[in-house]
């Protein structure tokens, strides 16, 4: 690890429904390992990365290992913004209310429990995205 | 300036390391420092020697090996990756009990924490991958 005291704006660009293929886990591996840098850390859902987030996931009958708890579990490692963008949603027939309810907790306002997920619209993500020093893209 | 590059994709299927490999040659050509080269996803086989393209075909894996030994490049294949799709060095084989290894010449195998180092060390890090 790097003794410079630097502080970067990650991004992690999730585009991909979970399951289908392995991009989705495997983020989240880079998500949760990535914490313990201390960077400024931020998700972010486009495109069939909306499903990721779908309240209800049930994985048994496929087989694989369901790993959508992993994302409430997020606030616990100081990763608390989650931006999902409106437009994704729209086009797949989705609403917020459609998405689990992500929250962490603020030691600001007596851990107070707060919303994680930020709904943003097109032109909103392509300013968070310009304004990142790296993003991880999944 | 100093890349990071990261690779999601295996070779072949895809292209991903392909326009990786040109990327990085004609960076270190232009005189560019490139800081990691890191496979994750299915990009980890890019770093298996065990693959044996058609003579008249690149061989990727041999293409990174020799640019990374003219270069000293520092290539990084995720271990958690590695392990889901079978790419061992000797030392992995070993303690998971395996009958042997194929990691390439060039390539070791580390953690995740590499490429968040790379991204924190690099101007730039681009990803490659579909």
């Amino acid at each position: 690890m790097s003794d410079e005291q630097t502080k970067k704006k990650f991004l992690y660009l999730n585009r991909k429904a979970p399951y289908g293929t392995i991009y989705a886990l495997e983020s989240l591996e880079v998500v949760l390992i990535g914490a313990a840098f201390e960077q400024d850390v931020s998700l972010a859902f486009i495109d069939d990365g909306v499903f990721q987030l779908m309240e209800n996931q049930d994985a048994a009958a496929t087989g694989m290992k369901g790993f959508s708890k992993t994302y409430r579990a997020l606030g616990d490692f100081e990763v608390r913004k989650l931006y999902v963008e409106k437009e994704s949603l729209d086009l797949r027939g989705l609403t917020v209310d459609d998405l689990m309810p992500i929250v962490y907790e603020d030691e600001d306002e007596d851990y107070a429990e707060k919303p994680s997920i930020i709904l943003v619209g097109k032109t909103e993500m392509a300013k968070l995205i310009a304004d990142q020093d790296v993003v991880l893209s999944f | 300036m100093r890349f990071a590059i990261q690779i999601n994709e295996g070779p072949y299927t895809h292209q991903a390391s392909d326009t990786a490999y040109q990327f990085t040659k004609a960076a270190l050509a232009k005189g560019h420092e490139i800081f990691r080269v890191f496979f994750y996803h299915d990009g980890v086989n890019n770093g298996t020697r065990f693959t044996v393209p058609p003579q008249d075909d690149r061989n990727l894996q041999k293409l990174w090996t020799e640019l990374a030994e003219a270069h000293k490049l520092d290539l990084v294949v995720c271990i958690a990756a590695a392990q889901r799709r079978g790419i061992l060095d000797a030392n992995e084989a070993k303690r998971q009990g395996k009958d042997g290894d194929n990691i390439a010449p060039g390539f070791r195998i580390s953690g995740l924490g590499q490429l968040i180092e790379a991204g924190i060390q690099a101007d730039r890090l681009v990803v490659f991958g579909d």
